[in-house]
C-alpha cells in the first residue's frame, strides 16, 4: 500500500463569480521512502497541491488517502493532529517564528504533540545538532544566514519524526552553494529513511530525486503520473 | 487530549508581553484604574457606613433624642438685663410623652447648668448635669469606678455626684476621687463613681450638645433643690436669667420599628405645645437610613465610574490584542503548519490577555490598597479595605482579561492557516 495516494483531485477557488480550478484531477502516490519532485510553471498548482498532501487545505473533489485514511473526511481537528504527527513543512521563506531562538523554534511541532518540556528540549538539540547547528541554539532568526535559517526549518520539519517532509522550494531563497548545501542535507535525511516531496524550479534539483511530477495549468503531464 | 502545557504557555505569554513592555504597560494601565476606583470605591464606602452605624450605636438606635434650642428671636429680643428667657423641653413634655405615647419604655430627662466646679485649687469649668439613675444605661455610658446615681439619691435628693472620666482626672490628679467631695460655689457634692461615654460631636449635621466625658451628673431633684428653676448667665457684664425645665430628653422605645411611628408622635404632641422651634429631634435610626442612602448613591457613582474604567481598559485590550493578532498572523499560520489546534491558538492569545489583565489587576490591587489609606490620612475619611473586595477586584479583571480577549482569540484561530502563511 502506498503511503499517500492521491484519486482525481480538484481543488477549485470560487472568485465572485467564477471558477478557478488549481488543480484538475490529479492523481498520483507515492511509497514510503521516496524521493519525489514537482515540476511546473508558476500559477500551476504546486504550492496547491503539496498543501493538500500538507493538510492545510482540503480538496475540493477527490480522495486523498495519507497512512490508510481518508483525509477528505477529518475535520479541522484531526487535520491539525496529522500536521503535528505525521507532516513536516519546509518553506522557500524558511517561516521561522522571529521572536523564538533556534531550539525553540524547531520545539514548536513538538509542543502541540504535547511532548514534555525537557523532552522537547532535548529533541530539538539533537536535531539542531545534525543540521549543523550546534553552535546556534540560542539565535534568533535575524543573527542567522538564510542557509542556517533554512537548516532550522529543516530540523524543524523532522522534530516530529513526520511519515512525509513537504518542501516548497526549500533552495528558492538561496544562492547555489547553500542551495546545495541544503539538498545534500534533504538526500541524506531520505538515505535515512525519510519520504520527501520537492516543489522545485530547478531542473538539476529534479534531476536528482526519483521521480518528477510535471504539473501544468493544474494537471499532471502524461507519464509523470502512476507509479 | 493534549494537555495545554499551563506553564510553558505562560511563559511564552509573559516573554511575548514583555517583548513591547511599553504596549502592555499603557494597555494594563485601564484595568489598573479601573480596579484600583473599585477598590478604593469599596473602602470608602465600608468606612463610611462603619462610622455612621457606630455613631448610631453610640447614640443607641432604640433612642430619640430631645434637645432644647435657645431660639434666635428670645436673644435679640433680650435688651433688658435682668429678662427672664424661657424656653425648651417642659415638664409637662416629657411627662406627656412618658405617660401617652406607646411603645415608650422610658425617658431620660436632663437638666444642664453651667458652673465652675473645684477642689482646693483645681477647677473646671463645665456642665453639670442632672438626671435619673438609668441615665448611664440608655445612654451606653461605662461605670469605671464606684457606681451611677440610684434611685435612693433622687428620693433623698442626695449631695452626690458622678464624675465623667476627664472632670475626674482634672479634679483628681492622684486617682483618689472617689469618697472625695467637690464643691460649686458653696455646694458640695460627694463623689460617688466615675463614668465614660462617647464623645458626641457633629451627628448627621446636627450639633449634639456636652461631652459627656467632662460633665459632673448629679440627681435631677437635687439640682432643682439646690438651683431653683431659673439659672443666671454671665455673658460681657451683663446677666441673663434662663428657665430651661429640661435641656434633654432621650426616649428610649421599645422595638426598632417603632421609632419612625414613636418619632412622629412626639414631633406632634410638641408642635401642639411649642410656638417656636426651641427644641430639635434628633433620631439615629433615621440618620442610620439617611447614611445608608448617601453611601448608596455615592456607591452608584463611584461603581459607574469604576464600570466605565474597567469598560475602557478592557477594550483598550481587546483592541491591542487584536493589533496583535493581525501583526501576528504569520506565526499563528506557522503555528497552525505546525500543528497547532484552534483551541491551542485561542488558549495562547487569551493567555496573553488575562496576563495584562491580571498584572494589570494586580497593580490596581496594589494602588487600591494604597489610595485608601492615603485618603484616609490626607482627608481623615475612614476607609475599611475588605479582603472580599480585592478578591472581587481580581475577579474582575480576570473576567476582563477573558471576555476582552475572547473575541481576538477568536479571530487568530478562525484564520485560514494558508491565508495566514502567504501574509505579507
Ligand atoms: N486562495 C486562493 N484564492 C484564489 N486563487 C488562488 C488561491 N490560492 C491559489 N490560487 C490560484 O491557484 C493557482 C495555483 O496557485 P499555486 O500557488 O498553487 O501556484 P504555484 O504553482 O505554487 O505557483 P508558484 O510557482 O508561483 O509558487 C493560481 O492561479 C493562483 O492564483
Ligand atoms: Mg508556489
Amino acid at each position: 500500500m502506498p503511503l499517500a495516494e492521491m484519486k482525481d483531485i480538484w481543488r477549485t477557488y470560487r472568485m465572485g463569480s467564477t471558477l478557478l480550478h488549481a488543480l484538475r484531477g490529479v492523481s498520483f502516490s507515492i511509497e514510503q521512502g521516496q524521493m519525489i519532485s514537482i515540476m511546473g510553471p508558476s500559477g500551476s498548482g504546486k504550492s496547491t497541491l503539496l498543501n493538500l498532501l500538507g493538510c492545510l487545505d482540503t480538496p475540493t473533489r477527490g480522495e486523498y488517502i495519507l497512512g490508510g485514511r481518508n483525509v477528505a473526511q477529518l475535520d479541522d481537528n484531526e487535520l491539525s493532529e496529522i500536521r503535528s504527527t505525521e507532516i513536516g513543512f519546509i518553506f522557500q521563506s524558511y517561516n521561522l517564528i522571529t521572536q523564538l531562538n533556534v531550539v525553540e523554534n524547531i520545539e514548536i511541532p513538538l509542543y502541540y504533540q504535547g511532548m514534555s518540556e525537557r523532552e522537547s528540549y532535548e529533541r530539538a538539540v539533537e536535531l539542531a545538532e545534525r543540521v549543523g547547528l550546534s553552535q546556534r541554539l540560542t539565535h534568533v532568526p535575524t543573527e542567522l544566514s538564510g542557509g542556517e535559517r533554512q537548516r532550522v526549518g529543516v530540523a524543524r520539519a523532522l522534530a516530529s519524526s513526520p511519515l512525509i517532509v513537504l518542501a516548497d522550494e526549500p533552495t528558492g531563497n538561496l544562492d547555489t552553494k547553500t542551495g546545495n548545501q541544503i539538498l545534500t542535507l534533504l538526500h541524506q535525511l531520505n538515505d535515512e529513511g525519510v519520504t520527501m516531496i520537492v516543489v522545485t524550479h530547478d531542473p538539476r534539483v529534479a534531476a536528482e530525486t526519483e521521480r518528477t511530477l510535471r504539473l501544468v495549468d493544474g494537471q499532471l503531464q502524461d507519464g509523470t503520473d502512476g507509479t | 487530549m493534549i494537555g495545554f502545557q499551563l506553564k510553558r504557555t505562560l511563559k511564552s505569554g509573559l516573554k511575548s508581553l514583555w517583548l513591547h513592555k511599553m504596549r502592555s504597560g499603557l494597555t494594563m494601565l485601564g484595568i489598573t484604574f479601573g480596579v484600583c476606583s473599585v477598590i478604593a470605591m469599596l473602602a470608602i464606602g465600608t468606612g463610611a457606613s462603619e462610622e455612621a452605624q457606630e455613631q448610631i450605636r453610640k447614640l443607641g438606635s432604640h433612642n430619640i433624642i430631645i434637645q432644647s434650642v435657645k431660639p434666635p428671636e428670645s436673644q435679640s429680643a433680650g435688651d433688658s438685663t435682668s429678662r427672664i428667657s424661657e424656653y425648651g423641653i417642659t415638664y409637662k413634655d416629657a411627662a406627656l410623652i412618658r405617660d401617652t405615647v406607646p411603645d415608650v419604655v422610658r425617658t431620660v430627662p436632663t437638666r444642664k447648668v453651667r458652673a465652675n466646679v473645684y477642689v482646693q485649687n483645681r477647677r473646671i469649668d463645665t456642665d453639670i448635669v442632672g438626671t435619673v439613675p438609668w441615665y448611664a444605661e440608655v445612654n451606653n455610658a461605662t461605670v469605671l469606678r464606684g457606681g451611677f446615681l440610684t434611685q435612693g439619691h433622687l428620693q433623698r435628693k442626695a449631695g452626690v455626684c458622678v464624675l465623667g472620666k476627664d472632670a475626674a482626672d482634672v479634679l483628681f490628679p492622684l486617682g483618689d476621687a472617689l469618697g472625695s467631695v467637690v464643691l460649686q460655689g458653696e455646694l458640695r457634692f460627694k463623689v460617688i463613681g466615675i463614668i465614660t461615654s462617647f464623645a458626641r460631636g457633629e451627628f448627621g449635621g446636627k450639633k449634639l450638645q456636652g461631652d459627656p466625658n467632662s460633665e459632673v451628673y448629679i440627681p435631677l431633684t437635687t439640682m432643682n433643690l439646690f438651683y431653683g428653676p431659673n439659672t443666671m448667665h454671665q455673658s460681657g457684664g451683663t446677666f441673663t436669667s434662663e428657665r430651661v425645665d429640661l435641656h434633654e430628653l432621650t426616649v428610649q422605645v421599645q422595638s426598632l420599628d417603632d421609632v419612625r411611628r414613636v418619632e412622629a408622635v412626639i414631633a406632634q404632641i410638641l408642635r401642639n405645645s411649642h410656638s417656636k422651634e426651641d427644641y430639635q429631634l434628633i433620631v439615629p435610626l433615621q440618620l442610620l437610613v439617611q447614611a445608608r442612602r448617601t453611601q448608596w448613591i455615592f456607591s452608584i457613582v463611584l461603581g459607574s465610574i469604576a464600570a466605565i474604567s474597567l469598560l475602557v481598559g478592557g477594550i483598550g485590550i481587546m483592541n491591542i490584542t487584536l493589533a496583535t493578532v493581525m501583526e501576528r498572523t504569520r506565526e499563528i499560520g506557522i503555528r497552525r503548519a505546525m500543528g497547532a489546534k484552534r483551541r491551542h491558538i485561542i488558549f495562547q492569545f487569551l493567555t496573553e490577555t488575562l496576563l495584562l489583565a491580571l498584572i494589570g489587576g494586580g497593580l490596581g490591587i496594589a494602588f487600591g490598597v494604597l489610595a485608601p489609606y492615603l485618603v484616609q490620612r490626607l482627608a481623615g475619611m475612614r476607609t475599611i479595605v475588605r479582603l472580599w473586595s480585592l478578591l472581587l477586584a481580581f475577579g474582575i479583571s480576570a473576567a476582563v482579561g477573558i471576555i476582552f480577549g475572547i473575541y481576538p482569540a477568536y479571530r487568530a484561530a478562525n484564520m485560514d492557516p494558508i491565508e495566514a502563511l502567504r501574509h505579507e
